[in-house]
């Protein structure tokens, strides 16, 4: 085949990277029994969402989608969530952190941001076993973070929801191996190899819309240590902290204890494009969990974190 | 003298080079991705020559350079660490080794990477197979002053085995040697030797400077004797189209698709992947291992029909006949498709702690299929670093490369490696840790 004929056989790494995520959701509907899509309302899972659509179109999605509630949620994710469920016709199973702070299974945090992302994998994991899962899928990806980097397409979870990062099982050319004992888990991660710029050109190429809070809006906002946090009932002012407004928008979607916004004009996916283009900060810069210590992510993530 | 070296990185440090080009954003909708993998042995600067693509390409961000910079401070390291970056986790960092593959992102206006960073020691055979095995092209780092040493050896022949079609071998600490062309050309000729044993077709040789920068983004002045490309320039410009197999229509099947909704009520698909080939509507095909025929109806995607199918798309097939096809069959074409199989020949890597057990039963994992096999043999095991076959020492262990035949509990529809990477690989899983404790090649 000559080279002018092959240009035409080249993929662009959007379809590439959407080839290799569609292959993964397939893997998992074929290799293991009960599923389950970790749905965030965030702009991953908002694509982990329109992938697996592809991956079983004409068919629906055939695993529900579960939301972690935190209870800290911006009130635009949730409405995201409910709609985009309808929408894409699938099953919205939310469990909430309240509920496992009400039975006495967690502790709420004490402080002037008390954060539940911590507590969250309790809610998570015992949602999991609950409604007996055995494969959560995810939109965490490598480039977030350095524990990150480490993560496999495949990721097993002993009984007790645990991680153990050295000593993963080896990911070989296509071929993914989703074999486990009873009671263990997996956490799939189909776009492990998107970096932030890659998610927003997919949703850009895809049309896909996104809730308001990604783009700019003016808001009532604290800076607390250089972290401009929402004013919301779960934060309390220190002393002399006042709450200003200010334009802004979120690169990420966290809780309002813990995400930080960024000052921006961004009012359109293009906008956003050319001001990631020319970000100096990762998107997890802004994430006050992350910076709980060097290895607050492995920490989390062995504890059963997603 | 590390040092010294390191301190380099200060310099620069706050210059204005976070920011990415405007221009770059425009052009970020179609780029081709290009994978690769890096080796080297200990301390020969892979860490740094990652750092300065990631650097110089305006990949790290501010953040990650302070935290780098404050756990530099707080281990005591007088200078800057770039290993940091790359050594994900916290037993990594605190021994300072890297233990498993680490996988880091760049782009560039032409091209978006994806680099699977392996360690230079512990386990290392099994880290650098699993990063060649997705990788379109090894970068081989050669320390100047070392010339090719027995490392060097074993990652040739690593990324031969793998099949990674291009192979850039870098001769790094160039100023170490004070710019001279000499060791360059030496270790050029050495590393020929040593590799037309093998079957690498496409070597090329760049003398660099990882912590200068020399010949990595920007051409070197130092070395007016080199005329060729930077290695930017060849990560960017390498072809790699080609690598792909356009010719054997292989289509492993994933699942069936059955909407069983008003609209698609009779509708009956074949999810999968191309693994070779181009298909189209119309085609005439067969289904592996039962041989049946029949012809594609139609392409679906999400976007609509297509008009053809090729490597490595993710698609959905329908065919004219109601015949029965399920997951781990494979659809190719009648007169072009593999032969259906129990007894494998292949080349292993064993990646398990537990030594290959001779007579053992494994489960195999070959495209959408799995079957339970046995292993029954070893005919030998490589030497890695003589090439040489060891005929009386058959123990596959950690880390061992070597040839063993298996038979498995129904046919699996493989292709030599060579021919396709995509139907020429397995992995074998222990039946009671389920654990994966090969990657095997089909000879």
């Amino acid at each position: 085949m000559s080279p002018h004929e092959l240009h035409s056989y080249n993929l662009s790494h959007l379809k590439l990277l959407e080839s290799e995520a569609i292959y993964i959701f397939r893997e998992v509907a074929a290799q293991f029994e009960k599923p389950v899509l970790l749905f965030s309302g965030g702009k991953d899972s908002i694509c982990l969402v329109r992938l697996a659509q592809k991956a079983f179109f004409p068919a629906k999605i055939p695993f529900p989608l579960m939301h972690v509630d935190t209870g800290h949620n911006f009130p635009e994710s949730i409405e995201y969530r409910d709609s985009l469920a309808k929408e894409v016709g699938a099953e919205l199973i939310v469990r909430s952190v309240q509920d496992t702070i009400d039975q006495g299974r967690a502790q709420e945090e004490k402080g002037p941001n008390p954060s539940r992302n911590a507590i969250q994998s309790i809610t998570l994991l015992d949602g999991i076993e609950e409604l007996g899962f055995d494969a959560a899928i995810g939109g965490a990806r490598r480039d977030e973070e350095k524990a990150r980097a480490k993560e496999r397409f495949f990721s097993h979870r002993d009984e007790f929801g645990a991680w153990d990062p050295k000593n993963q099982r080896p990911e070989l050319w296509n071929l993914y191996n989703g074999k486990k004992q009873m009671g263990e888990h997996f956490r799939v991660f189909p776009i492990s190899n998107w970096t932030e710029m890659d998610v927003w050109q997919y949703i850009a190429q895809e049309e896909i819309p996104l809730p308001s809070i990604y783009f700019s809006h003016k808001r009532e906002v604290v800076d607390r240590d250089g972290m401009l946090l929402a004013k919301s009932d779960f934060i309390t002012l220190l002393k002399g902290e006042q709450y200003e407004e200010k334009v802004i928008r979120y690169r990420t979607l966290g809780d309002m204890t813990c995400t930080g916004a960024v000052e921006s004009e961004a009012n359109s996916i293009e906008d956003i494009i050319q001001e990631v283009a020319s970000a100096r900060i990762t998107e997890r810069g802004g994430r006050a969990d992350d910076k709980r210590s060097e290895a607050a992510m492995e920490e989390r993530k062995i504890q059963g974190y997603f | 003298m590390t040092n010294v070296r390191k301190r380099q990185w200060k310099k620069e440090k706050y210059k204005d080079t976070f920011r990415m080009d405007q221009e770059f954003s425009k052009n970020y909708l179609d780029m081709d991705l290009l994978r690769f993998t890096t080796a080297g042995s200990v301390d020969d600067g892979k860490s740094t020559l990652i750092g300065r693509l990631m650097y110089d390409s305006k990949s790290i961000f501010e953040d990650q350079m302070e935290a780098i910079e404050e756990s530099s401070k707080r281990r005591g390291d007088e200078n800057l660490n770039l290993a940091l970056l790359t050594d994900g986790l916290k037993a990594e960092r605190e021994q300072g080794i890297t233990i498993d593959v680490a996988y880091r992102y760049f782009a560039t206006p032409r091209r978006k990477f994806i680099i699977a960073d392996t360690p230079g020691h512990i386990q290392y055979t099994r880290n650098m197979v699993t990063g060649a095995s997705t990788a379109n092209l090894a970068i081989i780092l050669v320390d100047a002053r070392n010339g090719v040493i027995e490392q060097t050896c074993r990652h040739a022949f690593i990324a031969s085995l793998l099949r990674i079609k291009h192979l850039v071998v870098c001769v790094n600490k160039m100023d170490l040697v004070d710019f001279q062309e000499e060791p360059f050309l030496k270790i050029q000729e050495e590393f020929a030797a040593f590799t037309s044993k093998l079957d690498i077709t496409d070597i090329r040789y760049i003398p660099i400077s990882a912590l200068k920068g020399d010949n990595v983004v920007d051409k070197s002045s130092n070395m007016p004797w080199y005329n060729g490309a930077t290695l930017l320039y060849t990560l960017e410009n390498v072809q790699i189209a080609s690598d792909r197999n356009f010719i054997d229509g292989r289509f492993g099947v994933q699942g069936v698709i059955r909407p069983m909704s008003d609209k698609y009520h009779d509708f009956r698909g074949y999810s999968g992947k191309v693994e070779g080939g181009i298909f189209r509507p119309g085609d005439e095909v067969m289904v592996m291992p039962s041989g049946l025929t029949s012809k594609i109806k139609s392409i679906e995607s999400f976007e609509g029909q297509l008009k053809e199918a090729f490597p490595p798309m993710s698609i959905c097939m329908t065919l004219e006949d109601d015949i029965d096809i399920s997951r781990g069959d494979m659809i190719c074409r009648p007169n072009n498709h593999p032969d259906a199989t129990q007894d494998l020949d292949l080349m292993v890597c064993w990646l398990n702690q537990s030594a290959l057990k001779p007579g053992g039963k494994y489960l195999i994992r070959h495209s959408s299929n799995e079957a339970r096999c046995v292993v029954k043999g070893v005919r030998y095991k490589m030497d890695i670093n003589t090439l040489h076959r060891l005929e009386d020492d058959r123990e596959i262990g950690l880390n061992d490369i070597g040839r063993i035949f298996l038979r498995a509990a129904k046919p699996l529809m493989v292709d030599p490696y060579k021919k396709n990477r995509n139907t020429g690989s397995v992995i074998l899983v222990d039946e009671f840790t389920n654990e994966t404790v090969a990657a095997g090649m089909v000879i």
